[in-house]
């Protein structure tokens, strides 16, 4: 294989990371608002994920980091073009980690809710804005022959791009619900359970759109079937949440996740950023890449960490495997 | 204004923020490692009350760092793509590195250290706050290593067609002579903040309360302070060979720091000039000789090459243009950073002596410096690094990349005057918020420890909880 095609892969593998786990993620700080009703509610929900989402978080830094190196002409058209989102992104962000990290260091209920409204501020926009801005790599985007984006904020609110938006919003608030049906215990998950199954019904009608839409842009017979993997991975995993199991039904929706990630990169190769303006001035794997001796030496290193990385942070999520309920909360 | 120009502003604004809370989350990551480890070797309690205590403060700076951390990585790209373009097949690899062997050991292993104090064995709990001191300083290395290519760059070649500088060699980027000198400064700067903001709280709890436990605190103070002296220390011996280092890549940065204009055998160094702000003309100086030849060139009687000439020189080989950084920054960030560094280390030593033996201080004024103490070595690290950038200019590379040409060519006014004026606004609030907190939980003092849960207990709640 190409060192270019390895690193496209690559790079697919750290978005799927980055999905799949911040996703449960965003999905859980969206529920601040709609599932729990009352502080200790809301802190069983947020110490779901408080030892483990920092490092679900590094996934993004490093797919930007890897695509920098990899792929520097994709890096800098991207990062410049999406300036607008990549800058709600990043307040985004900021603020959910200052609402996390900070909310529970002071005792006042206003504080409290002012860093609620951060996380599910910081949770709904990242969330919906990665949909978007993934959409519009596929679909293409006005690059001009300087490989520079010549577009605005608004051409990426397409209705493909804004239906990728819906698609991880809807997607990730399921995926958030089935991780914390499988981390809580008592009243909490009950609710949780239930609310999954509706918000399931909806992220699975748009999915479908979505994923079909890609398939028949794109025509490959290879997209299809993935398409169609990923809509039957989504419903056994709705099958598992009707019956209860909570752990399948989790790996229901982060198997759906990767599947979108893999649909929408099997897709976009052998580009990397599609022009809408000319096929011509698309960025691909080989013009927008890196030189041999430094994809071969990233090469060895990500084949060298890349299994300990994962080893070491499957074993986080085992230590902290624990149930938790309103009874666990500390006063 | 143009973009550019906010551009910079934006990366100068960005980074010196984000560079408030790094030096002491890798500080005090060890630091507060050390301390854990006295209490797991002595069981002395105090040790583990002191390890909660500053580990609680850690934590709140660590949360700053990370939260203006992403906004680095993301602003080559959104602001400097052309750079991010020139170098990105050299620079992104340091880059990702970083990421893959340092965030993802610091990230991971301080949220077991967090959460993990009922859940892993205290040997295992112990290891974790070690693996993430450890992943604080791989991350040091890196960062570095790409900033070092920035200032000395070093096994590469152009290549015309693509317009882009290649790697050759990257044994050659991971050994830059620069980088070999700014790590161990910029690691004992570290431990200079660290140093300093465990002794400070520490002197101002004993002071404030000497009967809530000042037995602890002093332990703590001794150590912190300990700490400041020694990496103070070292900041002096590797700053030095960075000197010679930088006079001999990058003759005009140490010009410019010196505002030294003429070509000089032997040069004096500058201690202050009063008269204009760029040191050309002064109505006094006080300057003490030979001194700048024996840092730059390591004897007392050799030659320092000075602004003008080095202009004539780049003009030369570079072309018609100013080659000359902006010299009132260079050279008053260069005595700011040796003044505050020098400061923070006499503080300690007066501070270490009123406290022999026991004593409890009580002056006023000793008070008031144990507050100021920690925030001497953090504004010494900002010039530092105000001065290392600063006097690079005007390039992005030195040599190879004018800093005008690395600017994104298609962002707009609107999209940089929005961005720059979200985060100077987001992050004067996180500003205070930031300060607030951890002057809440430094007044708070030392917490009482709980008896461990019962491990049959599955109720039992959770030893930390957010």
């Amino acid at each position: 294989m190409e060192l270019t095609t390895f690193w496209f892969i690559l790079i697919a593998v750290l978005w799927i990371g980055y999905l799949v786990l911040e996703g449960f993620d965003f999905g859980v700080g969206m529920l601040m608002a709609v599932l729990a009703q009352d502080d200790k509610e809301r802190r069983v929900l947020l110490n779901t994920i408080g030892p483990v989402w920092d490092a679900n978080e590094v996934w993004l830094l490093v797919a930007g980091g890897a695509t920098f190196a990899a792929f520097p002409e994709w890096y800098a058209t991207m990062f410049s073009g999406f300036y607008i989102p990549l800058l709600l992104i990043l307040v985004a962000l900021i603020v959910r980690i200052i609402g996390i990290e900070f909310r529970s260091k002071r005792p006042e209920a206003s504080w409290r809710r002012n860093c609620d409204l951060a996380i599910v501020f910081g949770s709904v926009v990242p969330a919906i804005l990665w949909g978007v801005a993934l959409a519009n790599i596929v679909r293409g985007v006005p690059i001009d022959a300087d490989a520079e984006y010549v577009g605005g904020f608004f051409d990426l609110l397409n209705p493909y791009g804004l239906l990728g938006g819906l698609v991880t919003l809807t997607l990730f608030l399921a995926h958030g619900t089935f991780f914390v049906a499988l981390k809580t215990v008592g009243d909490i998950r009950e609710r949780a359970i239930s609310l999954g199954l509706r918000v399931g019904l909806v992220a699975g009608a748009l999915l479908t759109v979505f994923v079909l839409w890609t398939a028949g842009r794109d025509g490959s017979v290879a997209v299809w079937g993935l398409a169609a993997v990923t809509l039957a991975s989504f419903a056994a995993g709705m099958l598992n949440a009707v019956g209860r199991r909570d752990g399948w039904a989790f790996a229901g929706t982060a198997v759906t996740i990767g599947l979108l990630v893999v649909v929408l990169f099997a897709a976009l190769f052998p580009d990397v950023m599609v022009s809408s303006l000319d096929p011509v001035w698309s960025l691909t794997t080989t013009n927008a890449s890196s030189t041999a001796y430094t994809l071969k030496i990233m090469s060895w290193v990500a084949v060298a960490f890349t299994p300990i990385i994962l080893l070491y942070q499957g074993w986080s999520y085992w230590v902290f495997r624990r149930r938790i309920g309103v009874q666990h909360i500390p006063g | 204004m143009d973009v550019l120009e906010l551009s910079r502003w934006q990366f100068g604004i960005t980074t010196v923020y984000h560079f408030f809370f790094v030096p002491l989350t890798i500080g005090l990551s060890v630091l507060v490692a050390v301390m854990q480890t006295k209490w797991h070797r002595s069981g002395d309690e105090r040790w583990l009350r002191l390890t909660k205590f500053f580990g609680k403060l850690f934590l709140i700076n660590f949360a700053m760092g990370i939260a203006t951390g992403i906004v680095q990585e993301f602003q080559f790209g959104m602001n400097w793509s052309d750079y991010s373009r020139f170098v990105g097949d050299i620079f992104g690899a340091p880059l990702a590195i970083e990421g893959l062997l340092a965030f993802f050991l610091e990230s991971t292993f301080l949220g077991l250290w967090i959460f993990g104090w009922d859940r892993l064995k205290p040997g295992l709990h112990l290891a974790c706050i070690w693996i993430a001191a450890a992943g604080t300083v791989f991350s040091a290395y890196f960062i570095l290593a790409a900033n070092s290519f920035m200032q000395n760059p070093v096994g590469y070649t152009l290549n015309a067609e693509r317009g882009r500088a290649e790697l050759t060699d990257f044994g050659a980027v991971l050994t830059n002579k620069v980088l070999m000198a700014t790590f161990p400064h910029q690691i004992f700067g570290c431990f200079m903040v660290a140093g300093a903001f465990v002794a400070g709280v520490a002197l101002w709890h004993i002071m404030r309360h000497p009967d809530r436990d000042a037995d602890a605190f002093r332990p703590a103070f001794r150590l912190g302070a300990m700490v400041l002296l020694v990496a103070g220390l070292g900041t002096m011996v590797s700053g030095d060979f960075q000197g010679k280092v930088m006079t001999e890549v990058q003759p005009m940065k140490m010009a410019a720091a010196e505002a030294l204009y003429e070509d000089a055998k032997p040069a004096p160094f500058s201690i202050l000039t009063v008269g204009t702000l760029d040191g050309s003309k002064e109505v006094y100086k006080l300057e003490v000789p030979k001194l700048l030849s024996f840092l730059g060139t390591g004897s007392f009687d050799g030659e320092v090459r000075g602004i003008d000439s080095l202009q004539a020189e780049y003009q030369k080989t570079y072309g018609p243009g100013d080659y000359r950084p902006n010299i009132p920054v260079t050279y008053w960030t260069f005595r700011l950073m040796i003044t505050t560094g020098g400061l923070a280390m006499l503080a300690a030593l007066v501070m270490l002596w009123s406290t022999r033996g026991g004593r409890t201080p009580t002056s006023r004024w000793l008070l008031r410096s144990a507050v100021v103490l920690p925030l001497l070595p953090m504004v010494a690290n900002s010039f530092g690094w105000i001065f290392t950038e600063m006097g690079r200019q005007p390039w992005v590379v030195f040599g190879l990349m004018p800093t005008s040409a690395g600017v994104s060519p298609g962002t707009t006014m609107t999209e940089i005057v929005l961005s720059l004026g979200t985060f100077t606004a987001l992050y004067g609030v996180l500003a205070v918020i930031e300060v607030k907190l951890l002057l809440r939980y430094v007044q708070a003092g030392l917490p009482q420890l709980e008896a461990p849960a019962d491990p049959d207990d599955a109720d039992a709640p959770l030893a930390f909880a957010y």
